[in-house]
């Protein structure tokens, strides 16, 4: 189970989406998941640097894939501020363009994109996502 | 990500290629501001090279369609691929933006 850690900056989401495109690959996910993976794990990295650290340059970023034989999860852990996931509501998306808001699209994203996202938060051990993309 | 700008009559056709994310967006964000304060408002963007877009990115189309539209322009896209085309759809972006296939058919629109 290959575990890499990142620096927490935006420059980091290039190597961190390679890094999850390769084990999406050898679990055998078609492009699309692979683009679904890759896309989910952008949005929670970029939202723990905006809104666990507060910015970038504030920690690490810890990401886990294990490949198994239905597919693949993903963990991602960091040591920010923890927040309620149940507080984040869909973007209104059936309104006139100028009441459009971006808050919510990353967490969005990642519930439609894979098949389960989770959170835990430890006061020591920091804060947890792991989401999982079935073949 | 490398950003090339060619000027038509009517529009300014913008081609991207790489990755739009939280680090890269800014740079396409300054690219489309530019082309409105320089008094154009129609934009045609070339997405056949972008290999990945995410919620920042989406959120620049989006911005610029706001401000396309306040100086009676528009922003349009270009050859999306399906996996993106997905996402826009998801963000409800079809409903503010129109795609087309190719450029000649996107830059005709204006």
């Amino acid at each position: 189970m290959p575990t890499m850690s990142f620096p927490g900056r935006f420059d980091s989401l290039v190597r961190i989406s390679e890094f999850v495109a390769q084990a999406a690959q050898d679990a055998g996910l078609d492009k699309s998941a692979i683009y679904a993976v890759k896309l989910s794990v952008d949005e929670a990295c970029s939202n723990i640097i905006e809104h666990s650290y507060g910015g970038e340059g504030f920690g690490e970023i810890d990401c886990t894939c294990d490949v198994t034989d239905d597919g693949l999860t993903i963990t991602l852990r960091d040591w920010g501020e923890a927040f309620d996931p149940s507080e984040i509501e869909d973007p209104k998306t059936d309104v006139p363009l100028e009441d459009l808001k971006p808050r919510g699209l990353g967490i969005f994203f990642m519930r439609k994109m894979m098949d389960d996202v989770s959170f835990k938060f430890h006061p020591r051990n920091g804060n947890v996502l792991t989401m999982v993309k079935f073949k | 990500m490398d950003i090339s700008i060619t000027q038509y009559k009517r529009c300014d056709l913008v081609k991207a290629s790489g990755r739009i994310d939280s680090n890269t967006a800014p740079v396409l964000e300054e690219t489309f501001n530019s082309i409105i304060e320089g008094g154009k408002s129609g934009i045609a963007f070339d997405m056949s090279e972008v290999e990945f877009i995410s919620s920042r990115g989406i959120w620049v189309i989006l911005e610029t369609q706001k401000a396309c539209r306040k100086n009676k322009g528009k922003l349009v896209l270009v050859s999306v691929s399906e996996d993106m085309l997905h996402s826009l759809d998801l963000a409800g972006v079809k409903h503010f933006v129109e795609i087309y296939e190719d450029v000649l058919t996107a830059v005709s629109s204006f």
